[in-house]
C-alpha cells in the first residue's frame, strides 16, 4: 500500500538540521528553497522522518506565509501592500507586473516561472514601493525599473 | 498557601491554583468555553476573563494562577461588557441554525448566549461571507466548520488524550481554522473515528453521522424484520440522557423502550461478546501452542484484541507491521450482524434480505466498522445501521416514550442471553478479564484464582497496565502451558495504546496478550456516549459495569447456554469452518497521515 | 520637557571596539552588569519599553542552570526598518550585546530570531558570527549564538510566539504568567531583547550608565533609532534623543503639510495636527519601537485605517476570540460605514468593541489594534464616514 520511496532531500535536510521538533521549521524552509513550496508527499516524508503527525506538519507550515503549501513558480514575487508602499504607488507596480507577466495576483505563470503575491510590510518603507523576489529585495520601484528587473529574470 | 479575595470574599488556596479553581471553592462558577476537565489549559476563548483590580487588562481565569493579595471581580461591569462582546463575536462567525442543529439544547454556546441574552446581531454577520465546508464523507463523524468556535478542544483531545493528531489548527488570521492534513476530509486521514472530539466539542461543529431517519423508515416498514443489538456500555450511559444520574443502570428500561420503539427483536451484543471470548480465547491458545510446542518462529505474539474499531483503524495506520498480531476475530457487533442474517434468520425462518440489523453503540467508530467492505459475510451488509447512545435517547424522546416510568423488560432470544463476563467488555480491562475467566478454566479445569472471579489487577484507570497469571496443573491436552506465566497488558486511550505498542516494538513490554480500547475508560467513555464526559462520570459508569457483572446469574462466557447452543446447532466448534466464514476478518494497511 | 530641537545622536552606528568591551565585561560580575544597565534606566527599544536592567536581573536570579539569550530581530511593525539597518551596519555590536546579556544572566546559548524577509542579511551575519565565536574562544567564554529564520509571520515578534516558533511550532502567544524570565524558550529562564536594546547595552558598558542618562527625559532616558517614512523629504533612519514633542519632530521631518503622524506603526497611535504640541514621543507620552509615519492632507485616513485593519486581520494568530473575530469586525465594519450600509453610530459600537479587544485579548497584538482604531476614528471621524 504505502510503499515508502526514499525522499533523499528530506533525509539530507533531517541529517543537516536534526530530527527533533525544533528542526521542523528549518527543514521546511530549506524544502521551500529547493522546491518553492511544500508538496503533500514532502510533508508526509518530513512527518515520518521526525516521527510527528502529518497534520502537525501541515498546521505548522500553513501558519507561516512564506511556507507555501500551494505550488509556486521558480520566482515568487511578493509586493508589499502595507501603508507606506500603498501610498507610494504599489498599485501601479502591481499592474505593471500583471501586464508584463500576463498574470493576476495570486497566480503562477503556465511555465511555472513566476508567481505574484502580496506581502505585508517587508521593512523598506523609506524606499517604497518595494518587493521581494524570492529572498532579494527590490526598492524604490517605478514601472520602468520593474520592467527592467523582470526582463533580467525572464532571461534566466 | 495563597491569600486572595474573590468578589470581596477572602479565599485561601494552595499555590498554583488557577483563579477559576479558586472561585469554585467559593461556589462562584465562572463561565468557560475552551476549558475542559480532561484537557490542558488553552486560554484562547477569553470567555472566562475576570477583572483583577490594579491590572490594565482582564485576566483569563482558567489560565492565571492566583497570587498573594490578588483582588478579583468575576461579574463587574467591565467583565460583563467584555463577556457580552466575546459572545457576540463568537455568534457573528457561527451558523446558528439551532432549530435544525443536532446539539440544540445541549450547546455550550447556546447556553452562554442565553445567559447573557445575546442575539440582537449587534455586529456584522461574518458567516455568510465565509466559504464554509461541511464534511460528511466519514460514516462516523460530521465536521461542520460553520459552527466551529475554534476553542481547539478537539485538537487538544486528538493530540493529548488520543495521540492520533488527525486534527490541527491551520493557517492564521481570518483564515484560521481547525482542519486535517491538507484539508482532507476526516474519512481520508488517520482519524480513527473514536469520536472523543465529538464528546468534547461545545457546539454542533463535531457530531456523529446520524441514521435516525433511516432506522425509523425500516422500523415502520412492515416488510422488514428489524433486530437490534445493544452494547454493554450503553446500558450504563443511556440513563444520563433521560433524566438519570451517571452510574445508574437502566438495562431493563432500555430493553422495554426498544420494544416500544417497534423493533421486531431486542437482542444483546453481550451475547456475541461471549462468543468473541470463545473464538478469541481459542485463537490465543492456538497461537501459544504454535509458539511453545511447534516452536513456530512466525507466530504472531503478543496477540491483541480486535473489538475496538478505533484501535483497529489506529493500528492499520500507525503500526501496520503489527497487523498479524491482531486477533482475526470480528468485534461482537460484527459477529452479531453476520449471525443475524444467517443463524437468526434460519431459526426464525426469515428471508435474510428482509432482515435489517441495527446496533446501539457507545461508539462512533462502529459506524465506520459496519461499513467496512469485508463486513458482508452473511451475503448482505452484516450490520445495516449503527446508532449511538445519544441517538437512541433521541429516538426514545421522539417516540414519546416516558423512559423513567417504564417497567423493566427482558431481552428476546435467541442471541439475547449473556453473562457477567460479557458486560464487562464495556470497561477497560473487561475483555482481558472475560478472556482469562474462560481460558484459565478451559486449560486447568479450575476457576481463575481471584476472589469472586473479579480479576482486579486488570481493572482500573491507569493508562497502561500489566498483569500476569501463573498457569499450572493443566489438563492433559494443555500440559505445554504448565508453569507458563501468562502475561497481559491493557491500554485505554490511544495515546496509551501508542505507548504500549512502542514498548512492544522496543522489547520493553514483553507480553502474550494485549487488550486495547481506543477510548479513555473503555467503551463506557466512547465517542457515542452522553455528553459531558469527565473522569468522575467515567468512574461512576465503571462502577455500574462491574455492579452489572456481579448481578448476572452466569459470570463466565463458556457457561452461556445460548452460546453452547449456537456451537451445537450451527457453528460446530470455535475456529471451525463456519466460524472462519462468518466470525473472522482481515485488516488493511493504511496511509500514515 | 522635550528638547528645544530634534537632537541627532550617533551612538548606535558608531563603530566600537567590541573586543575591548568584551574583555571588560568578562572581568565583571553578572550582578555588576545588571546593576549598571539598571542604573542607566534603559528601556526596551522594541516598543514595549520594559526596563532592560530589571529583565536581566530577574533572569539572573533564576536558579535554573540552563538559560537563554534571545535577540528579537523579527522587526515586522509597519514602518519599522531600523533593526535591519543595525544588523547590516553593526552586526558585531548586536552579538556583543548578546554576550553581555549572556554574562549578566548566566546563559551559554543565544538565538537571533531574524525575520524571513531579511534573509539576505544571513551571509554577512554568518561572517561576523564566525569572528564573534573566535573571540569567544579567545576569551575562553562558553557562549554560542545561533541564527533562526522566521517565515513571514508578524506575530512572531511577540516574545512568547517567537519562542514557539524557534521550538518548531505555530507562533501562537502563550498564557502569561509565567513570564519569559521564569519560563521562556524551551521552558527555561530567558531574556529576550530587541536588536537596538542590545546595542545600547554595549554602549552603556563602554561609556557608563551616567553618560546614557545625560540624554532624554526622566521617563525616557537615552537615544532611540527612528525609521521615518511616508510624506517626508527625509525618509530614512535617524538616531534621536528621546523626549521630543511630535511638533518638534514634524518641524524637522514634515513636508509642510503634515496632517497626522502615526507613532508606533499599526499598533501605535495616530496623532492629529492639533495634538502635535502636547504629545511627547517617549514612554511618558506615545511610545514607539521606532516607526514614524507622516501623512499629509492628500492622504485619506480611511485608507490608512483600512490598511492597518487589513494587516491585523491577516497577521492575527487567530487563537483568541477578541482578536481573531474582532479584527474582522472592525475591518468589515468601517467598510460598511463607508459604503453607507451602517450609519455613523455604528462606529461608536466599534470603538466599544476595540476597547474590549484591548482588555480581553490574549496578547499585545489584539490589545493594540484599538490604539490605531481609536485614535484615527476619534480624530478623523469625518473621513471614515463620508
Amino acid at each position: 500500500m504505502d510503499t515508502i520511496i526514499e525522499n533523499e532531500l528530506v533525509k539530507e535536510l533531517a541529517n543537516k538540521h536534526g530530527r527533533s521538533r525544533e528542526s521542523l521549521i528549518p527543514i521546511l524552509q530549506d524544502l521551500v528553497v529547493s522546491n518553492r513550496f511544500l508538496s503533500k508527499q514532502d510533508m508526509v516524508d518530513v512527518a515520518r522522518e521526525l516521527d510527528i503527525s502529518a497534520a502537525d506538519v501541515f498546521g505548522t507550515a500553513t501558519f507561516y506565509t512564506f511556507l507555501d503549501t500551494e505550488p509556486r513558480g521558480k520566482y515568487v514575487i511578493r509586493i508589499c501592500k502595507t501603508i507606506s508602499c500603498a501610498m507610494k504607488g504599489k498599485n501601479e507596480i502591481l499592474s505593471t507586473i500583471e501586464e508584463i507577466l500576463k498574470l493576476n495576483l495570486g497566480e503562477t505563470t503556465p511555465d511555472r516561472k513566476f508567481s505574484l503575491l502580496e506581502a505585508n510590510c517587508i521593512g523598506w518603507c523609506h524606499k517604497a514601493p518595494a518587493m521581494l523576489i524570492n529572498d532579494t529585495p527590490y526598492t524604490e520601484l517605478t514601472p520602468e525599473k520593474v520592467t527592467e528587473i523582470l526582463r533580467e529574470y525572464i532571461k534566466k | 498557601m495563597v491569600n486572595l479575595s474573590i468578589n470581596g470574599m477572602q479565599v485561601k488556596v494552595p499555590e498554583g491554583t488557577t483563579i477559576l479553581e479558586a472561585a469554585k471553592t467559593q461556589n462562584f462558577r465562572i463561565p468557560t468555553l475552551c476549558h475542559h476537565d480532561d484537557l490542558c489549559v488553552a486560554g484562547n476563548c477569553r470567555v472566562c476573563v475576570v477583572e483583577q483590580l490594579g491590572a490594565k487588562a482582564l485576566v483569563a481565569a482558567c489560565a492565571a494562577p492566583v497570587s498573594e493579595g490578588m483582588q478579583i471581580l468575576t461579574n463587574s461591569l467591565k467583565v460583563r461588557s467584555a463577556r457580552k462582546h466575546i459572545i457576540e463575536l463568537l455568534l457573528s462567525e457561527h451558523n446558528a441554525d439551532c432549530t435544525k442543529c443536532y446539539k440544540n439544547g445541549k450547546c455550550e454556546l447556546q447556553d452562554l448566549s442565553n445567559e447573557f441574552s445575546v442575539g440582537d446581531h449587534l455586529l456584522l454577520d461574518l458567516c455568510n461571507i465565509k466559504d464554509y465546508t461541511i464534511d460528511r464523507f466519514s460514516p462516523s463523524i460530521q465536521k461542520d466548520d460553520s459552527k466551529c468556535i475554534r476553542c481547539q478542544r478537539c485538537v487538544r483531545t486528538c493530540e493529548q488524550l488520543q495521540g492520533v493528531n488527525a486534527l490541527t489548527v491551520a493557517f492564521k488570521g481570518d483564515q484560521q481554522r481547525i482542519s486535517t492534513f491538507e484539508d482532507l476530509s476526516m474519512a481520508e486521514v488517520i482519524c480513527t473515528n473514536c469520536g472523543q472530539c465529538i464528546n468534547r466539542c461545545p457546539t454542533g461543529a463535531l457530531v456523529e453521522r446520524t441514521y435516525l431517519d433511516e432506522v425509523w423508515d425500516v422500523i415502520l416498514d412492515p416488510t422488514k424484520h428489524v433486530v437490534v443489538q445493544t452494547a454493554p456500555a450503553v446500558r450504563v450511559g443511556l440513563g444520563e440522557e433521560l433524566g438519570f444520574e451517571p452510574g445508574d443502570r437502566v438495562t431493563g428500561k432500555m430493553v422495554a423502550a426498544l420494544k416500544r420503539l417497534g423493533f421486531d427483536s431486542v437482542l444483546d451484543t453481550d451475547f456475541t461478546a461471549d462468543l468473541t471470548i470463545m473464538e478469541e480465547g481459542t485463537e490465543l491458545l492456538t497461537r501459544l501452542k504454535q509458539a511453545l510446542v511447534d516452536k513456530d518462529p512466525g507466530v504472531a505474539l503478543p496477540m491483541t484484541t480486535s473489538c475496538s474499531p478505533g484501535w483497529v483503524k489506529f493500528i492499520e495506520h500507525a503500526f501496520p507491521e503489527y497487523l498479524p498480531n491482531v486477533s482475526t476475530c470480528k468485534s461482537p457487533q460484527q459477529m452479531f450482524g453476520a449471525l443475524a442474517k444467517t443463524y437468526y434468520a434460519q431459526v426464525r425462518k426469515l428471508d435474510p434480505k428482509d432482515v435489517v440489523s441495527v446496533s446501539i453503540m457507545p461508539c462512533t467508530a462502529k459506524k465506520y466498522e459496519a461499513n467496512r467492505p469485508e463486513m458482508r459475510s452473511s451475503g448482505y451488509k452484516d450490520v445495516d445501521y449503527v446508532l449511538t447512545t445519544r441517538e437512541l435517547a433521541r429516538m426514545i424522546k421522539q417516540a414519546g416514550v416516558d423512559f423513567s416510568k417504564l417497567k423493566e423488560d427482558k431481552y428476546d432470544s435467541i442471541m439475547g442471553a449473556s453473562t457477567g463476563a460479557a458486560v464487562i467488555f464495556g470497561a477497560t480491562g473487561g475483555v482481558m478479564e472475560a478472556a482469562l475467566r474462560t481460558a484459565y478454566e478451559l486449560v486447568t479445569g479450575r476457576e481463575v484464582p481471584f476472589e469472586g472471579l473479579n480479576i482486579t489487577p486488570v481493572r482500573g484507570m491507569e493508562g497502561v497496565r500489566q498483569a500476569s497469571v501463573l498457569i499450572e496443573d493443566c489438563k492433559e491436552e494443555w500440559s505445554f502451558l504448565n508453569g507458563v506465566e501468562l502475561k497481559c497488558a491493557v491500554a485505554h486511550g490511544l495515546v496509551n495504546a501508542r505507548e504500549l505498542m512502542n514498548g512492544v516494538k522496543s522489547g520493553d513490554i514483553n507480553v502474550h496478550f494485549i487488550e486495547v480500547m481506543a477510548c479513555p475508560g473503555g467503551c463506557l467513555g466512547g465517542g457515542g456516549q452522553p455528553i459531558p464526559t469527565n473522569e468522575k462520570i467515567r468512574k461512576k459508569r465503571t462502577e455500574a459495569i462491574y455492579a452489572e457483572d456481579m448481578s448476572m446469574e452466569i459470570r463466565k462466557s463458556h457457561e452461556n447456554p445460548e452460546i453452547i447452543g449456537i456451537y451445537k446447532d450451527f457453528l460446530g466448534e470455535p475456529l471451525g469452518h463456519k466460524s472462519h466464514e462468518l466470525l473472522h476478518t482481515h485488516y488493511t494497511e493504511r496511509v500514515r497521515y | 520637557m522635550g528638547a528645544k530641537h530634534v537632537k541627532r545622536v550617533d551612538l548606535i552606528f558608531e563603530k566600537a571596539e567590541c573586543r575591548e568591551i568584551l574583555e571588560k565585561i568578562m572581568k565583571m560580575e553578572p550582578d555588576e552588569i545588571c546593576q549598571e544597565v539598571l542604573e542607566s534606566d534603559l528601556k526596551g527599544r522594541g516598543g514595549a519599553g520594559f526596563p532592560t536592567g530589571l529583565k536581566w536581573r530577574f533572569t539572573n536570579q533564576e536558579k535554573d542552570p540552563v538559560k537563554y539569550v534571545v535577540c528579537n530581530a523579527d522587526e515586522g511593525e509597519p514602518g519599522t526598518f531600523k533593526d535591519r539597518e543595525i544588523l547590516d551596519m553593526v552586526p558585531e555590536k548586536v552579538f556583543c550585546g548578546m554576550a553581555i546579556a549572556g554574562r549578566a544572566i548566566g546563559a551559554k546559548i543565544g538565538y537571533v530570531y531574524l525575520r524571513g524577509e531579511y534573509k539576505f542579511l544571513i551571509p554577512k551575519l554568518n561572517e561576523h558570527l564566525i569572528k564573534f565565536h573566535q573571540a569567544m574562544d579567545e576569551f575562553n567564554h562558553n557562549f554560542r549564538i545561533q541564527i533562526r529564520l522566521g517565515s513571514g509571520a508578524y506575530i512572531c515578534g511577540e516574545e512568547s510566539a517567537l519562542f514557539e516558533s524557534i521550538e518548531g511550532k505555530r507562533g501562537e502567544p502563550r498564557n502569561k504568567p509565567p513570564y519569559p524570565t521564569t519560563s521562556g524558550l524551551f521552558g527555561k529562564p530567558t531574556t529576550i531583547n530587541n536588536v537596538e536594546t542590545l546595542v545600547h547595552t554595549v554602549m552603556i558598558m563602554k561609556y557608563g550608565a551616567s553618560h546614557f542618562k545625560e540624554l532624554g527625559t526622566k521617563d525616557s532616558r537615552g537615544s532611540k533609532v527612528f525609521s521615518v517614512s511616508g510624506d517626508t523629504p527625509k525618509a530614512g533612519i535617524f538616531e534621536l534623543e528621546l523626549g521630543m514633542s511630535v511638533d518638534e519632530f514634524v518641524q524637522e521631518f514634515g513636508d509642510g503639510d503634515t496632517k497626522a503622524v502615526q507613532v508606533g506603526g499599526a499598533s501605535g497611535f495616530c496623532v492629529p495636527r492639533k495634538k502635535f504640541d502636547e504629545t511627547i514621543i517617549g514612554f511618558e507620552g506615545v511610545p514607539t519601537g521606532g516607526s514614524m509615519k507622516l501623512f499629509n492632507s492628500t492622504r485619506s485616513m480611511y485608507n490608512v485605517l483600512h490598511n492597518y485593519l487589513d494587516f491585523f486581520t491577516e497577521e492575527s494568530c487567530g487563537q483568541c476570540t477578541p482578536c481573531r473575530v474582532g479584527c474582522q469586525q472592525l475591518l468589515k465594519g468601517v467598510e460598511a460605514v463607508k459604503r453607507g450600509d451602517k450609519n455613523s453610530k455604528y462606529l461608536d459600537e466599534l470603538v466599544k468593541l476595540a476597547k474590549t479587544m484591548k482588555r480581553a485579548s490574549k496578547c499585545g497584538l489584539g490589545q493594540s489594534v484599538g490604539n490605531a482604531f481609536g485614535s484615527i476614528v476619534e480624530n478623523f471621524k469625518e473621513e471614515i464616514i463620508y
